[in-house]
């Protein structure tokens, strides 16, 4: 477990130790359970009417009404490479703000807000495949289960793409 | 309180709220020259400004304190901290004085003997009496920092008065609004007001769902409150839009002395006349209309108006006039700019578009003077010649109407040769909230403003054409669609494919379409949707910028019904589908540009028919040798040919739809003959139609080119859209080597013939021909391009040139010719539509040979071989 500590990234390393336990909502996205940080968190949405943009990456999922605000709506199941939900399955939204625009990661199920111990926490295995890999800042271990730790500043990266 | 009074008191606290802050930059930085005149001038104002309303006791501190920066301004005192402090007492006295008379509209009583003495003790270089607060006048409204602190350390003194400095600024404009004069101006900052009308917006969009909530439901108990809500946002949204008004003069108070500026450096006589100035919009809109409208007068005077000289001369007053002109129209505002100059000169920006290939010379002879003339507003396009220092430098109006484009609105301009040039600008009031059209396609609501949509229209399908006389008519080119709409074919696109939105077959299959047509630039554009809602009021709203590079949505908006939908642009939509540049890129395709254009201002007689499909078709009557019907029984079909006997010969049949339908009892045939009887080589094909519907005499204008073998392209004849066919291409399909020269092509035997021919079409069609009669054939679309052969000494030994072309008639060309060179000597036959006797006299007399009507192929052929036999017997006697 020491030897894990030493291990980590230099980012992850420094999370360690200013904030000695991070705080998290947790979600799962096909079977998996997630974690995004909650003071990323602005609002969690149930099952909403999205617009379909025309001509969009296939990650957006199209555009919602929040409170008269627009938000982009982003398929997290698209993003991490995991088949699409089947059809009709109710999703949830994890909503975030970046640059000023409102994001809604669409999720399965949003479950609880935890705060796992510093000392789970490690860094991505280097066989997590590539989409994930890309998305993750590292796994906590649970009891009985692991939760990735999703980086949503890497997750909407595809904005400035475009 | 006099207006004067009160915005003197506005303008003063604002003033020294720059001050205090100014005072202390001064301390820190008592070299600052820039602050000290800054500090100087304020203080200048304020007495200048009080002598004048006539309020001595003000007056009277400010001129002391005035007499302190006075001295330090011209470097007989020095920046000490004392001083600073004796000048900022000034300043609160000023401060408490300006307070009261904020109050009471009048000064107080009272006087500042003492402060006075200690500005002037300072001012004349002693050392101030200790400090004590201005023993006469009560305390003023803000205290001034304790004086004692001041002089201890300086640099830490600098803060706690900077702290107390930054307070007043605040205090004293409430003081002023407090007080009870309503006529009183408040100046606020641009995002306030910004974030007002951004809940204003949201206000309205909560009001309209709402609405549509209690539209549905029926309950009375809302419907009154409802009714007074939507009532109020009304009235606040226009309150809120008053805020942001501006009046259009705004934009235009820097012109006047430009155009002065201008009348210097062009040595021009130019007068501004400024109608509607008073017209108010969106100050956002002005901002941004702002430097547009400055480019748009720089450009009139520079290029549009003449020298006083060159006025003169053309008869009109020395001195030219540049007329700007703005007002309202429905929901837009309109700026007109307008010069009485030359007029924009067309012959210049054709040559211009030419050298700069932003379009073929085939691509402009099909276009009208106001489509060429819109091509100024393309990047990189300045006619000025030479580059001065006022414009042509190359940004010009296409930054002008990006800008103007940007902000929702449309730039469109007339010009008439030697009487100006009007650039007339319309644009949205207001940006923040639009009027728009909702449409639906592939399931899908979009928006599309309003401003933008000239009509819609119910368009029938082929199936249903003629189902309603005068019924707008949705036509296929090949799998393209276009809409013939009164007598203009559109070009259309279908919203659902552009998008990618799949099509619901039940929408395909109705026999009514409905079309927006939209203004894109000069030209229109028809949208195909499925179906039309109302029009909405929007807001817009910026969309994500991860959707920023689709540059088909201008924004997104939010519904009466709280659901999210896109806004189209038609700009956008036309540059995706390549409508509104179509002159820079379809060109490039394999086809040669011929199809593209026809020469608008020929007229031609033309053979109207029907053959697979519908649609009509025609082909120049010149090609066809004869009409003719052929019985069943006298057609024989052959192993892989159609044949029948024709004056002897066997003729083969070539059935335009494709496949030759065999059971009808007799053909329609459209003889195609290639006639050398002389030599015995006559060939003929049929190219078996439907029905014949008739000879017209018609302009022949392509609008729409094709890649469909065997047409040529598209055009409106009697009135309908029309496929044009390509004679050359049906002739191949019967006859593989008919252009080969094959066998027969004795009579041209490879003499060499040039061909001078503006129109595209028109070489089309007559290459061909001439091509099969054995002649080695070059053709060129101007007399300047046959002129450049003649100076490389290309060796012809006929010339066929047609007499109306643009810059050198073929009558110039063959004098040019004829007055010496290499092809001095050359037969030049004449080619044209007009043969009265008088023209053929002037033609003869300018130096051509003979003179042919155009499409009588048999008779250029007889022409040609009398020119090259009496030619032959020239050279043989010479």
């Amino acid at each position: 477990m020491s030897t894990n500590t030493i291990d980590r990234r230099p980012a992850a390393d420094q999370r360690g130790e200013d904030a000695t336990a991070r705080t998290l909502v947790t979600l799962t996205i096909a079977d998996q359970l997630c974690g995004v940080p909650v003071l990323s968190v602005r609002d969690i949405l149930g099952e909403q009417p999205i617009t379909r943009i025309p001509l969009a990456p296939p990650e957006i999922a199209g555009s919602l009404n929040l409170r008269g605000r627009i938000v982009t709506a982003i398929d997290l199941r698209c993003r991490l490479g995991v088949p699409p939900a089947p059809p009709g399955t109710p999703r949830m939204s994890v909503v975030t703000e970046q640059g000023g625009d409102l994001y809604a990661l669409l999720v399965d199920q949003v479950s609880e807000v935890m705060t796992p111990p510093a000392s789970s926490f490690e860094r991505n295995p280097p066989t997590l495949p590539a989409a994930w890999g890309e998305f993750c800042s590292g796994i906590y271990r649970l009891d009985g289960r692991l939760m990735v730790e999703l980086d949503i500043g890497r997750i909407l990266a595809l904005s400035t793409k475009g | 309180m006099d207006d004067l009074l009160a915005e003197f008191l506005t303008e003063t606290n604002e003033n020294l709220a720059d001050l205090d802050v100014a005072l202390v930059r001064l301390e820190r930085n008592p070299d600052d020259g820039e602050t000290l005149s800054l500090i100087f001038r304020l203080v200048h104002t304020i007495k200048g400004t009080c002598g004048f309303l006539g309020l001595p006791r003000l007056e009277k501190v400010a001129h002391a304190a005035e007499n302190v920066l006075g001295r330090v301004r011209d470097g007989v005192l020095g920046v000490t901290p004392d001083l600073i402090s004796t000048v900022l007492a000034a300043i609160d006295q000023i401060k408490f004085i300006v307070a009261e008379l904020g109050k009471t509209g009048a000064e107080p009583g009272g006087d500042d003997a003492a402060l006075i003495l200690r500005l002037d003790a300072v001012s004349n270089g002693h050392a101030p009496p200790p400090a004590a607060a201005p023993a006469a006048a009560p305390p003023p409204a803000v205290a001034p920092p304790p004086a004692a602190v001041l002089p201890v350390l300086p640099a830490a003194a600098a803060a706690p008065v900077a702290a107390a400095a930054a307070e007043p600024p605040r205090a004293t404009p409430e003081a002023a609004a407090e007080a009870p004069q309503s006529n009183q101006t408040i100046r606020l900052g641009v995002d306030v007001l910004e974030d007002l009308m951004t809940l204003v917006s949201e206000l309205v969009l909560t009001r309209n769902q709402l609405l549509q909530l209690a539209r549905s439901r029926e309950s009375a108990a809302f419907s009154v409150p409802l009714q007074r809500l939507s009532h109020i946002t009304t009235d606040l949204q226009e309150g809120v839009m008053k805020t942001r008004m501006q009046p259009i003069g705004n934009a235009w108070g820097k012109l006047p002395r430009l155009v002065r500026d201008l009348t210097l450096e062009l040595d021009k006589r130019i007068e501004l006349v400024m109608h509607g100035a008073e017209t108010e919009l969106d100050r956002q809109v002005l901002e941004l209309i702002k430097d547009p409208l400055t480019h748009m007068v720089r450009n009139s005077a520079d290029h549009g108006l003449e020298t006083p000289a060159e006025r003169r001369a053309a008869g009109k007053a020395e001195t030219g006039h540049i007329t700007l002109n703005a007002f309202h129209e429905g929901g837009h505002i309109v700026i007109e700019v307008g010069d009485d100059g030359r007029g924009l000169p067309v012959d210049k920006i054709r040559s211009k578009i030419i050298s700069k290939g932003l379009a073929t010379e085939a691509e402009l002879v099909g276009m009208t003077d106001n489509q060429i003339l819109r091509f100024i507003f393309r990047p990189g396009f300045s006619t000025a010649a030479t580059i001065t220092a006022v414009s042509g430098r190359g940004v010009g109006m296409d930054v002008v109407k990006t800008n103007v484009e940007r902000i929702g609105g449309t730039i469109e301009l007339a010009s008439t040769a030697g009487q100006g040039t009007i650039f007339t600008i319309k644009i949205p009031l207001t940006l923040a909230i639009v009027s728009a059209l909702i449409v639906e396609a592939g399931g899908e609501r979009f928006a599309i403003p309003q401003l933008s949509v000239v009509e819609l229209v119910r368009a029938g399908t082929e199936a249903s054409a003629g189902a309603q006389a005068g019924e707008p008519v949705l036509q296929m080119i090949n799998d393209t669609p276009v809409l013939r709409l009164r007598d203009r074919l559109l070009p259309l696109v279908n919203l659902a494919d552009l998008l990618r939105l799949g099509t619901d077959p039940a929408r395909a299959a109705e026999p009514r379409r409905h079309i927006v047509v939209a203004q894109v630039g000069a030209s229109l554009l028809g949208i195909v949707v499925d179906r039309v809602f109302d029009t909405e009021e929007i807001v817009v709203k910026p969309v994500a910028p991860i959707m920023r590079h689709v540059t088909m949505f201008s924004g997104n908006t939010i519904l009466g019904d709280g659901s999210v939908i896109m806004i189209l642009d038609p700009n956008g939509i036309a540059r995706a589908t390549g409508i509104a540049g179509s002159a820079d890129g379809r060109g490039a395709g394999g086809r040669p540009a011929a199809g593209k254009a026809g020469r608008s201002d020929e007229r031609a007689a033309m053979l109207l028919f029907r053959a697979g499909g519908t649609e009509p078709k025609v082909v120049p009557l010149g090609l066809v040798a004869r009409l003719e019907e052929i019985a069943a029984d006298q057609i024989e079909v052959g192993a892989d040919q159609v044949v029948t006997q024709y004056r002897g010969r066997l003729m083969p049949l070539i059935a335009m739809s494709g496949e030759l339908d065999l059971t009808r009892p007799r053909q329609i045939v459209l003889v195609f003959a290639d006639t050398e009887r002389r030599l015995g080589h006559d060939r003929c094909m049929g190219l078996v139609v439907d029905e014949i519907i008739d000879v017209v005499e018609e302009t022949l204008a392509i609008q729409l080119a094709t890649n469909r073998p065997g047409i040529l392209g598209k055009a409106v004849i009697a009135g309908k859209a029309t496929d044009i066919i390509d004679a050359g291409y049906w002739l191949t399909r019967a006859f593989a080597d008919w252009f080969d020269g094959g066998g027969d092509a004795s009579q041209g035997n490879g003499t060499r013939l040039l061909i001078v021919e503006d129109s595209a079409f028109f070489r089309q069609m007559l290459v061909p021909s001439l091509v099969a009669a054995g002649f080695d054939v070059t053709a060129v679309g101007s007399a300047a391009e046959a002129l450049a052969l003649a100076d490389a000494g290309v060796p012809f030994s006929a010339i066929v040139s047609d007499i109306e072309m643009p810059d050198m008639d073929g009558l110039a060309f063959v004098a040019r010719l004829r007055a010496g060179g290499p092809w001095q000597e050359l037969p030049v036959i004449a080619l044209t539509g007009m043969t009265s006797p008088a023209q053929i006299e002037a033609g003869r007399a300018a130096g051509f040979t003979d003179y042919v009507r155009k499409f009588e192929r048999e008779a250029l052929l007889a022409s040609l071989r009398q020119c090259l036999t009496i030619s032959a017997e020239h050279r043989l006697h010479a």
